[in-house]
């Protein structure tokens, strides 16, 4: 298992494709955290951040401010980093190279799962500095006490948007899985992300009751109840307090599990042809 | 034949897809240290064996040995495989694609430097894969089926859409390679690569194996030869070599006899009062010799 984890990590770590997936990541949560609100604030442009208070962007915000992106926009990255670590094995033909070398389809799979998980790990890490550093920059732009979260709150958002992001990957891996192949698993994740779940909590929740309970159940609104629940600004895309941070922590788990344990199980009794 | 014998021994193998048979009953047995064509047209099935015998397919039905072992953890430890073309990571060199798969194998680094050289790939070893041209890919796939040292190779049309010089390449390697004691089951569908790099063949039709046959009697191509009056020369022939061995189909005679026999043939058609026209080898053609051996009739050349 080490072994197949370095393998995974020589495959992944020099794909540009997901450096550029960080850089994206990066400058998204950036611009729609910090730059869009700050000048909005400061009254050089109008833009969907500029209702958001100066309190958003200070350093004792700033974790919420930062995973706030993850049910939707992150959420979205993170299932194409997903497709494209399991997918491309498909779409290149590679599984036949790999599994020929003889290790076993689980041993694969689960370095797989790692070095995903351990992908979504930097990127949740990378985005909370530089939401750090940003706050900070606002903070002494604006003279605003540099109030830190504690540790623990630090910690509890990390594992919040490792989490959300985690089970977004796994659900692109599962789709790349299912589907084997890149293009249709990333169109229908985004569709999913981007379109389904907005329809559903905008206009098919307020219509029909069992749709409205059935949110509860779905991932991204859980993300966003999670994010909620850590200080992200309610109005951003996907945050809403539907549930307790508790339940949406389940529920994301589960779904994270499920995810896993279906690709898992359907590449091992798959046929590669 | 069993056990260590055999390298490759499959009983009646079988691989359905809903309603169309892929490969039917296949009893297929590879003897040790020999270089084995498997030789079909393409659809013919050779693929979906080798896959199932790597692992890659599940058979609907039929049993698989491989170097005596039967399919499970471990069972393609001294196997290597190069199949259906070669497939790598375009955005790592060639060099990095190796040892990702050196890791998968649980071999060490070491061990693509020695391939990389087996391959003649180490000035290119640093470049990327996508940059490589197809020999070359086809020489890393090559590389990369030898990285555990393996006694058993596996090789799938290893010389598609390779120029000239590029089969010869290969095939003189995968030649080296036996030489070196290796065994090899090869699948083509180029008569001549069998013919110069196989001793034994089998043929493969809708999923069966049609005929079995070692590389010296698939190059006796025989002979096609007008003479006259047709139907006394044919009984001239049938008389000097057998009537099994002479077909007609009309116009011309088609005999199963080497090409240095024409000489011999020749001197008794004439000898015999005949008047011969047209007197020639015919040189070893895949579909022809493939109809011939499974009984789908005799065409002219």
């Amino acid at each position: 298992m080490p072994t197949d984890i370095r393998a995974e990590i020589i495959k992944q770590i020099r794909r540009p494709a997901h450096w550029l997936l960080l850089a994206v990541a990066l400058v998204l949560t950036l611009t729609f955290a910090y730059l869009i609100p700050y000048l909005g604030l400061s009254g050089r442009t109008e833009g969907p951040g500029s209702a958001r208070g100066l309190d958003a962007m200070l350093p004792a915000e700033f974790v919420g401010s930062t995973v706030a992106g993850t049910p939707v926009f992150l959420g979205a990255l993170a299932v194409i980093f997903g497709v494209l670590v399991a997918g491309s094995e498909y779409g290149w033909q590679t599984w036949k190279t790999v599994f020929t070398q003889a290790p076993s389809r689980p041993r694969v799979f689960a370095a797989k799962v790692v070095v995903t998980a351990a992908g979504t790990l930097l990127l949740v890490v990378t985005l909370l500095a530089a939401g750090a550093a940003a706050s900070a920059a606002v903070a002494g732009l604006q003279d605003a006490p540099l109030d830190w979260p504690s540790p623990g709150e630090l910690l509890t958002g990390a594992a919040a948007g490792w989490l959300i992001t985690t089970m977004w990957a796994m659900l692109g891996v599962f789709l790349s899985v299912a589907l084997r192949g890149v293009a249709l698993p990333i169109g229908l994740g985004l569709v999913w992300l981007l379109a389904v779940q907005n329809l559903l909590s905008a206009v098919a929740a307020p219509l029909l009751d069992w749709i409205a309970d059935l949110q509860r159940a779905l991932p991204g609104p859980n993300a966003g109840s999670l994010v909620a629940a850590l200080g992200a600004p309610e109005g951003a895309p996907g945050v809403s307090a539907l549930t307790g941070a508790g339940h949406a922590t389940l529920v994301l788990a589960a779904y994270l599990v499920g995810f896993t344990l279906l690709s898992g199980w359907l590449l091992h009794r798959r046929d590669i042809t | 034949m069993g056990g260590m014998n055999s390298p490759v021994e499959t009983t009646a193998l079988t691989k359905r897809y809903g309603d169309l048979t892929a490969v039917d009953q296949l009893d297929l047995t590879v003897r040790a240290g020999e270089v084995y064509g498997f030789l079909g047209p393409n659809g013919a099935g050779k693929t979906t064996t080798l896959r199932m015998l790597l692992g890659l397919i599940r058979p609907t039905s039929g049993s698989i040995r491989l170097l005596g072992r039967d399919p499970g953890a471990g069972h393609l430890d001294r196997v290597g495989a190069l199949i259906e073309g070669p497939s790598f990571y375009p955005h790592l060199s060639g060099r990095d694609n190796l040892r990702a798969l050196a890791c998968h194998a649980g071999v060490g680094a070491s061990r693509v430097h020695t391939v990389l050289q087996i391959a003649g790939l180490t000035d290119r070893a640093k470049d990327r894969y996508n940059t490589y041209s197809l020999g070359m890919k086809q020489r890393l796939g090559l590389a990369a089926a030898l990285l555990k040292d393996p006694e058993l190779l596996i090789l799938d049309e290893p010389t598609n859409g390779l120029d000239p010089a590029g089969m010869a390449d290969i095939r003189a390697t995968i030649r080296r390679l036996a030489d070196d004691g290796r065994t090899v089951l090869l699948s083509s569908h180029l008569l001549g690569e069998v013919q110069q790099i196989c001793d034994r063949v089998g043929m493969i039709s809708d999923g069966r194996l049609v005929a079995e046959l070692s590389v010296s009697e698939l190059a006796s191509a025989g002979l096609r030869i007008v003479a006259s009056p047709l139907t006394e020369a044919h009984e001239c022939l049938g008389a000097l070599v057998g009537a099994d061995h002479v077909h007609s189909d009309g116009e011309a005679l088609y005999l199963d006899a080497p090409g240095d026999a024409a000489a011999r043939i020749n001197a008794e058609l004439v000898h015999s009062g005949l008047a011969v026209h047209e007197l020639r080898v015919r040189e070893p053609d895949l579909e022809q010799t493939f109809l011939e051996l499974t009984g789908g009739g005799r065409r002219a050349d």
